[in-house]
């Protein structure tokens, strides 16, 4: 009786604590429908029953298309860039056994625990030396040296999952070393590059400081860059339009993250390979 | 961009018999290229790292000695200046004032997101299946958020004039919220980022506390509750001891992270206006370089964020690996 009414007490506190955690994402989307009378009111307006997309609308004219183009150009370079190298890298840490291995692995776990902030200065001014201010290029090599190490750790651990004894066997069978290993072992870590492809996307997609520093023309800006301006020009009078622009960078992203996040975590637990 | 360190620890090579190539070096056609190809390998992520990490780490070296400011910017030669740079850092005072802040801020923070998340975590572990996927999916929700996405939404939460929170504490009687602005206090400043940070962290908390926590049998559990623990005892003696390995990761990763609230900080600065009283080190680099050309000098701030982080984080490293040990 005191255990069930208990229980009780304890899911209503849960379900409360869900609407608080909630209520932030909740209330951009409600804000980016609301009319300016509706959203300057005293009163806050809970449901957007008579609600327009003209925030949207605004939203859209106010750049949103040029920073977006540029956001995919920067995410897929690095994207691609990175996970091609790291997976040679995972492959030489896992495959093979070499003088400065041991280094090289020490290295790649100090170099993740360097904050972007203590570095991003000198950056600036590497890549101002080598006129990559304001370039895609630039701004790329920046994000995949940042995901680099965690990514070679992450596919690095993939390959050690992957028997050798699977790419011997194709190979007694009559496959080269090179057709054993696209054969047999690459489509086993295709889990583990969706991982480390999915990891890399949120990344560099939602990435602020570096692209802050790197793209300091208006024409350049990726997505955040865009919409901290956006935020800027608009906080006066137009907290919907805002809000659609909030709407518009995070909805997406957020679908994205709850269909990959289950079948994430079940790729990484199913392991490549069973017995 | 912030990589969760994997802290995984580095297993030792297996003998040559496990797969390692050690023998199929004979059956190369030709030993000395194979030897040579995990170099190749690697070479292309070495050129990245060198020209992205490296020779920017080897400038901030050269600058933090050298007097570079607006002038050296446009092209004049830059000054060798010694230690000077250092000394004016030291000797200035702001820096250490900055430094503790961040300091403070990280641990209250940190301190915050564990109890809040192993609170809910443990919450998590005791209702029904409903309940519980609603707080999984709200805390997904917020995990999911863009940070600048969710930025820009608290700064309209906290708004001063129409923002919701306001009108909440108006209407709930206190009359002095109307119109108040949040972010022109250097003290409700950081209450505002505290309150933002939480919200972000604490759903990676939750989720891999949950997961610790359902690896606890729940016959010890039940075994010390027949011998008389009281909830909280158990909660200490039991589930602890058993979690603590997680535990000591997710604390490890909040510091890392909480220390480096670049973004979070920056965001709120550009809508409250008092930069200097709020900053922390990392805004505070970021003005002095890229917003005051004073490039020498960002260049030694930097070293004190590189040292504080990998200094704490090391730390609590070296108290990990101990505990593994010992267990």
């Amino acid at each position: 009786m005191i255990r069930s009414r208990r229980r009780w007490l304890l899911s209503t506190v849960a379900v409360l604590l869900a609407v608080v955690w909630a209520f932030p994402v909740y209330w951009m989307i409600n804000s980016s429908f609301l009319p300016i009378n509706r959203i300057q009111s005293e009163t806050p307006t809970f449901v957007p029953i008579d609600g327009t997309v003209d925030a949207y609308d605004r939203a859209f004219s106010g750049g949103f298309f040029s920073a977006l183009k540029m956001s995919m150009v920067v995410t897929l370079i690095t994207i691609g860039v990175a996970l091609v190298l790291a997976f040679l890298a995972a492959l030489a840490l896992s495959r093979f056994r070499f003088r400065g291995r041991r280094s090289f692995l020490i290295a790649v776990l100090v170099i993740q625990m360097i904050p972007a902030e203590g570095l991003f200065i000198s950056q600036f001014k590497q890549l101002d030396a080598w006129d990559m201010l304001n370039t895609v290029g630039g701004l790329s090599l920046l994000y995949i040296a940042t995901l680099l190490p965690f990514t070679i750790w992450l596919l690095r651990g993939f390959v050690n999952g992957v028997p050798v004894e699977l790419e011997e066997a194709a190979m007694v069978d009559g496959c080269s070393r090179t057709q054993a290993f696209v054969r047999v072992t690459l489509p086993l870590l295709a889990p583990g590059l969706a991982a480390a492809a999915v990891y890399g996307f949120l990344q560099a997609w939602n990435e602020f400081s570096l692209a802050l520093v790197v793209m300091t023309r208006p024409e350049n800006m990726t997505l955040p860059l865009w919409l901290r301006t956006f935020t800027e020009a608009n906080r006066v009078d137009d907290w919907a339009g805002i809000m659609a622009g909030s709407a518009l960078i995070a909805v997406p992203v957020i679908i994205f993250f709850l269909i990959v996040q289950r079948r994430m975590t079940a790729g990484l637990v199913s392991g490549a390979v069973k017995g | 961009m912030s990589a969760p360190p994997a802290v995984t620890e580095e297993r030792p090579a297996p003998p040559p018999t496990q797969g390692g190539p050690a023998p199929r070096v004979q059956q190369g056609r030709d030993p000395r290229r194979r030897g040579l190809l995990p170099y190749a390998f690697l070479l292309p992520t070495l050129i990245v790292l060198a020209a992205a990490l490296g020779f920017p780490l080897v400038r901030q070296v050269i600058m933090s000695f050298q007097e570079y400011g607006l002038a050296q910017q446009f092209g004049q030669e830059p000054e060798w200046v010694g230690l000077d740079n250092y000394a004016q850092l030291l000797g200035d005072g702001y820096l250490w004032t900055v430094l503790l802040r961040s300091v403070l801020f990280c641990l209250a923070v940190s301190a915050v997101c564990m109890v809040i998340g192993i609170a809910l975590a443990m919450l998590m572990t005791r209702i029904g299946r409903t309940p519980r996927l609603a707080l999984q999916v709200a805390l997904l929700l917020a995990w999911a958020m863009p940070h600048l996405a969710s930025l820009t939404v608290w700064q309209w939460l906290f708004d001063s004039q129409y923002g919701i929170v306001n009108w909440l504490l108006v209407n709930l009687g206190f009359d002095d919220f109307a119109g108040h602005s949040w972010l022109l206090n250097r003290m409700s400043f950081f209450v505002v980022a505290g309150i933002v940070v939480v919200w972000m962290s604490v759903p990676f908390v939750v989720f891999t506390v949950y997961a610790g926590l359902t690896q606890v049998p729940a016959d010890v559990l039940e075994a010390a509750e027949l011998d008389g623990a009281s909830g909280w005892q158990r909660f200490r003696m039991v589930t602890v001891p058993m979690i603590r390995p997680v535990l000591l990761i997710v604390g490890l990763l909040q510091i890392i992270w909480n220390l480096k609230v670049f973004t979070q900080i920056f965001v709120l600065q550009d809508a409250g206006g008092i930069t200097r009283e709020t900053n922390l080190i990392g805004t505070y680099i970021y003005r002095l370089g890229i917003g005051e050309g004073q490039f020498g000098l960002a260049a030694a701030a930097s070293w004190f964020i590189l040292l504080v982080t990998v200094g704490l984080s090391l730390y609590y490293v070296r108290i990990l690996l101990k505990d593994e040990a010992a267990s």
